[in-house]
């Protein structure tokens, strides 16, 4: 795809949604993550890059407190979401993951309807006060999802019988259903074919108006196409956060450096 | 939806509530059913624990040779017509004379209530003693007498002075005198061996009640169990899991093998009664018709472990058996078999402790029945460790329930072995491939 | 003769034709085994096979059909045996050549025995179903079907001009089955819940093996417990002050026990339907926001529907067909009525009542109980096959 659309993208927004500082991962004895500070802009799309096992997601997961399901992880440090920290003893991680939402790797249509799935978000935090604004939501979650065209005669078919794609883009409707202020991705497309990657980073770039987008990405090209800040992660550590262009163009790091040339990873 | 993340709003306050209540709920489904783990088992252990200690009393019991023997000719055939009335005469005579030698009080004791203190059952065994040994006749001897069903309930709690006012077959006085019999050391209250080694015993006598048939019966039911489905469940297992080709008749097969193991027992014991007995004319309660009948019943249950024992053998293994020239039956019995070993006698041994602690299918092929004789072998009467406390608890005495939920432990106690057993197998031989 | 000692003398004669035969081939080998076609054991298989088996498959065969009815007949059987066992013997001697397949031969041989064994299963199937339909035959003959079908009165009479209706035991099992659902479905399934969604794995590693105690007393334990503890309890503490009877045995005496024998099938079933949910819908449902409790009830629980109605249906099939329970804990007055501390009786009572003590086989109130266990063996069958393929269909969605 076209490379050089990246210099010509201007970052919409330089105030920090989220802030990380000084944050420490631990699963059981294992130290996972090391002394990572990032600060994910408003409006922007943020990717996560590294080899595997650097940690990406798993600072992924901590951005919206997934992290706390899974038995035996600690996470030290300061994680703000406007100002607020969101490991703070007040913050209920319900409220947490309802700003801030999350579309998973392998997509996960629940065993219900189409409808069913993207209402689900809504009816748990009652956001809609009737079916008629609940139809609104749906549709209008449906569409920024890309999805509505394509389903809006078979909305009480089961989403597990859409494709792939069309699955993803159904669980990234479910996710914006809720309204959340920053969208986190976990290798969205790496169950999907070139054509159904394709319309999905189509969609990521257009998430942007609406929120600020966190991915995490295998793929440098998909980096580079669809983000404006990049944050190379290298066994646990953060090595490199800039601007998408800088990073892929000029990394200040030879180890980012090795990695976006092929060496490493 | 700019809210602090620091409040919470009411919609989430009460979702957190719901959350409580549903995880409280949880922890409440697990806590009932662990409450009614423990609470059977308390109730039935407290019931049964004192079926394992009888009361006993031993005095001298001079065995007159006017009532046992007129005409003094130790005749046999004389000897053996002199019922245990007589006997039982004598060791009340025996006891009331003990008791008068130790100076004890026995106002209102007629010698009718010194015969209600001793167990019938000791009459018998004292008859038995004298026909099997004449010369005995004339002499005193140290005799050990049970105590009878009320005496001991005493000990038991069963009794108390109270009802003993209105009970028919005891009386305050005897009770009295029992604890003056148990100060001055005649009667005792010791280990009951006699639960494991005595058969059944009638009705009005549950201090003689033991276990001996029934814990024989059962044994040989197993043996015949073991041999029959160990050999033909692995073969069958064998079958259908290495060999069988995957076509309709196999799939019926494997269907009618899961549904066969949900089949309710008691079917097993109509099929036993109207084939084994009605159509092969095999004796009723004999062992050989229930080890039969629970062989039917175990082998799906056997069978289905024993395929997945097989099942997790990683076909690397066959591949490689059949890759040095191993014929498809030597891949199995040299190298398979040996390996799911652990698992299928895992599945054997519970299986063998589920048609253990069966007891429907037998009421049917006449186990119930009444049978003081122990059995040869498997063609001749015998009883069974479940029916057993089935046929215990229909009984009228109040004592038969102590000895039901006694056998209860007994049963329990021959099942946590197993299931032991099966544990430390599963745990020692275990491979995680 | 009798034939247990017919067997152990057929078994000697196989191992002194493995011996023999074993021999005969290292013989005409010239004691070289490696000009044998196969390892000199199997000729030795091969001829104890050919030996013992006839003979063997002869005395299960005659104990199936003459059994011990014929004594004096087993002389025959005795001699029939030990003719065909030397035929057998001389046919697998004669066969044995170094070039002959001793290995092939005997390995198909031993495919037939394990062919055979899985048989069994077949015929155990059919001896049920046929013991049962042929008797059932017999009753319909003394006893009109109708009324059996459909009269709503049990009264066996000894002389004669019983009636017989299935209706009062069917009620009472459902009654009672029902009962013991409504204590183990929410208990079992909650547990299951708690379990695979709540506990910590240590928690798990204790408690499942202690809910599955409960599957492993045999059921007479409970039989008891219902009678000495529980009964009186009920009476004492409810039917009594409510007036609503003084029986110790009552449907709701079985019930309960048999709900708390029910629990672990509910609860170890339910739980591996849960666990084969996959963790992805569930960190799905995290993620936007909702509770574990609204995650189990609005996503997990509604995928693993299927597999739990298949689990219910297990624990009612196995319900109806319980006996210990429900003959020592639920009495044997047959009654329609609704009050859950009267004293009902079961379809399973009955069979046993009917068929212990005196047997005579010519009698409709004798018969009348393989009837019962025809509708109860149909009964059970149907829910364990629509319950099978239910769970099967379930486990193929997530495989």
């Amino acid at each position: 795809m076209n490379d050089m659309r990246l210099t010509e993208r201007n970052v919409a927004s330089d105030t920090a949604k989220m802030r990380a500082r000084k944050v420490q991962v631990y699963y059981g004895d294992n130290h996972a993550l090391k002394d990572v500070d990032v600060d994910i802009l408003d409006k922007t799309v943020t990717a996560f890059i590294g080899p595997s096992g650097c940690g990406k997601s798993t600072f992924l997961r901590c951005l919206n407190r997934m992290n706390d399901t899974i038995a035996g992880c600690r996470v030290e440090g300061e994680i703000t979401l406007e100002a607020e920290n969101i490991y703070d003893r007040r913050v209920d991680p319900v409220q947490l993951r309802a700003k801030v939402g999350m579309v998973f790797q392998k997509p996960n249509p629940f065993p219900k309807s189409i409808y069913d799935n993207v209402a689900y978000g809504p009816r748990i935090h009652g956001l809609t006060r009737s079916k008629a604004e609940l139809d609104e939501r749906v549709e209008q979650s449906l569409r920024r999802a890309a999805l509505w065209n394509e389903v809006k005669d078979r909305l009480l078919s089961p989403g597990t019988g859409l494709s792939g794609g069309q699955q993803q883009r159904l669980c990234i409707a479910r996710a914006v259903a809720t309204e959340p202020e920053v969208l986190l991705m976990d290798e969205p497309c790496s169950a999907l074919d070139p054509i159904a990657t394709a319309q999905v980073e189509e969609l990521i770039d257009e998430l942007r108006e609406n929120f600020s987008v966190v991915i995490v990405t295998h793929s440098m090209q998909q980096a580079a196409r669809v983000s404006q800040k990049t944050a190379f992660f290298h066994l646990g550590h953060l090595v490199e956060y800039g601007d998408t262009g800088q990073i892929f163009t000029n990394p200040r790091d030879p180890r980012t450096e090795s990695y976006i040339t092929g060496r490493i990873g | 939806m700019s809210s602090s993340l620091f409040t919470q709003d009411a919609r989430t306050t009460a979702r957190n509530a719901a959350e409580r209540r549903f995880r409280a709920c949880g922890l409440a489904a697990i806590v009932l059913a662990l409450a009614a783990l423990v609470w059977l088992l308390i109730s039935i252990f407290s019931a049964g624990a004192p079926a394992f200690r009888q009361a006993f009393m031993t005095f001298p019991v001079t065995l007159d040779e006017k009532a046992l023997d007129k005409e003094g000719g130790r005749d046999p055939a004389k000897l053996s017509k002199v019922t245990t009335v007589s006997y039982a005469k004598l060791l009340a005579l025996g006891l009331k004379a003990k008791a008068e030698d130790l100076g004890l009080e026995t106002t209102g004791m007629k010698s009718k209530d010194f015969a209600k203190m001793i167990s019938e059952e000791s009459a018998a065994s004292l008859r038995d003693r004298v026909l099997a040994d004449p010369t005995l006749i004339g002499q005193t001897i140290e005799f050990t007498v049970l105590a009878s069903g009320r005496v001991d309930g005493y000990y038991k709690g069963r009794v108390t002075m109270k009802t003993a006012v209105k009970d028919k077959n005891t009386s305050p006085e005897q009770l009295a005198l029992a604890d003056k019999l148990r100060a001055a050391g005649v009667l005792d209250i010791r280990f009951n061996w006699g639960f494991f080694t005595m058969p059944d015993a009638s009705d009005k006598r549950p201090e003689a009640a033991g276990l001996g048939i029934a814990i024989v019966g059962s044994f040989l039911m197993m043996a015949l169990v073991l041999v029959l489905s160990l050999p033909i469940g692995v073969a069958a297992s064998v079958y259908l899991e290495e060999f069988a080709p995957k076509n309709r008749w196999t799939d019926l097969i494997e269907v009618n093998i899961s549904n066969l193991a949900a089949v309710p027992s008691i079917v097993y014991g109509i099929l036993g009664l109207s084939i084994f007995i009605n159509f092969v004319g095999l004796p009723q309660s004999a062992p050989i018709v229930g080890g039969l009948v629970l062989t039917l019943m175990t082998l799906p249950r056997i069978i289905i472990p024993t395929r997945a024992a097989l099942k997790a053998v990683p076909p690397s293994i066959r591949d490689a058996a059949l890759g040095v020239g191993a014929s498809p039956l030597q891949m199995v019995f040299h190298h398979v078999l040996p390996l799911a070993m652990p698992g299928i006698l895992t599945g054997m041994i519970i299986g063998l402790a589920q048609a253990l602690g069966e007891s429907a299918p037998l009421l049917l092929i006449g186990m119930v029945a009444f049978v003081r004789d122990f059995p040869g072998g498997f063609f001749d009467p015998a009883a069974a460790l479940p029916v057993q406390v089935y046929n215990w608890t229909v009984r009228g005495d109040p004592g038969f329930v102590e000895r039901a939920s006694g056998a209860i432990i007994v049963l329990l106690i021959f099942l946590l072995i197993m299931n032991a057993v099966a544990i430390v197998l599963r745990r020692r031989f275990e491979r995680r491939w | 003769m009798n034939p247990g000692f017919l067997l152990l003398l057929l078994l000697v004669l196989g191992g002194l034709g493995f011996a023999i035969g074993r021999n005969r081939a290292l013989s005409l080998a010239q004691g070289d085994s490696r000009r044998l076609h196969s390892l000199p054991d199997y000729y030795g298989w091969f001829t104890a096979l050919m030996t013992s088996f006839p003979g063997l498959v002869m005395v299960a065969i005659w104990m199936m059909i003459v059994g011990q009815k014929r004594p004096d007949l087993t002389v025959l059987l005795g001699g029939a045996c030990l003719v065909v066992a030397a035929a057998g013997f001389g046919f697998g001697l004669s066969r044995i050549t170094p070039d002959f397949r001793a290995r092939n031969a005997t390995e198909r041989l031993i495919m037939w025995l394990l062919v055979g064994a899985s048989l069994i299963a077949v015929l155990t199937t059919i001896g049920i179903f046929l013991s049962l339909v042929v008797e059932t035959g017999h009753f319909f003959q003394l006893y009109p079907a109708k009324d059996f079908f459909f009269s709503t009165k049990w009264n066996p009479q000894f002389r004669g001009g019983s009636d017989l209706g299935i209706w009062p035991l069917l009620w009472g099992t459902l009654y009672v089955s029902a009962i013991a659902l409504l204590v183990a479905v929410p208990i079992g399934l909650m547990s299951a819940v708690y379990l695979s969604e709540y506990a910590s794995s240590r928690t798990r590693a204790w408690v499942k093996p202690a809910i599955e105690i409960l599957a492993g007393i045999p059921t007479i334990v409970y039989g008891l417990f219902a009678l000495i503890t529980v009964g009186p309890l009920l009476r004492d503490w409810f039917a009594q002050p409510l007036g609503l009877g003084d029986s110790a045995s009552s449907v709701m005496t079985a019930g309960l026990v048999m709900g708390v024998m029910v629990i672990p099938f509910v609860s170890s079933l339910s739980d591996d339907i849960i666990n084969a949910v996959p963790q992805s819908l569930r960190d799905g449902s995290l993620a936007m926001g909702a509770t574990s409790a609204e995650t189990v009830r609005k996503v997990v629980l509604p995928a693993a529907l299927p597999g739990i109605v298949g689990a219910v249906l297990l624990a009612a099939s196995r319900a109806i067909g319980e006996t210990m329970i429900v003959v020592m804990g639920a009495g044997a007055a047959a009654k329609l009525s609704l009050n859950p501390f009267e004293a009902m009786t079961t379809v399973t009572v009955k069979i046993v009542s009917q068929l212990t003590g005196d047997t005579e086989f010519a009698s409709p109130e004798t018969l009348v109980a393989f009837a019962l266990g025809l509708t109860l063996f149909l009964f059970t069958l149907g829910l364990n096959v629509i319950a099978l393929v239910i769970v099967r269909k379930y486990r193929e969605q997530y495989e």
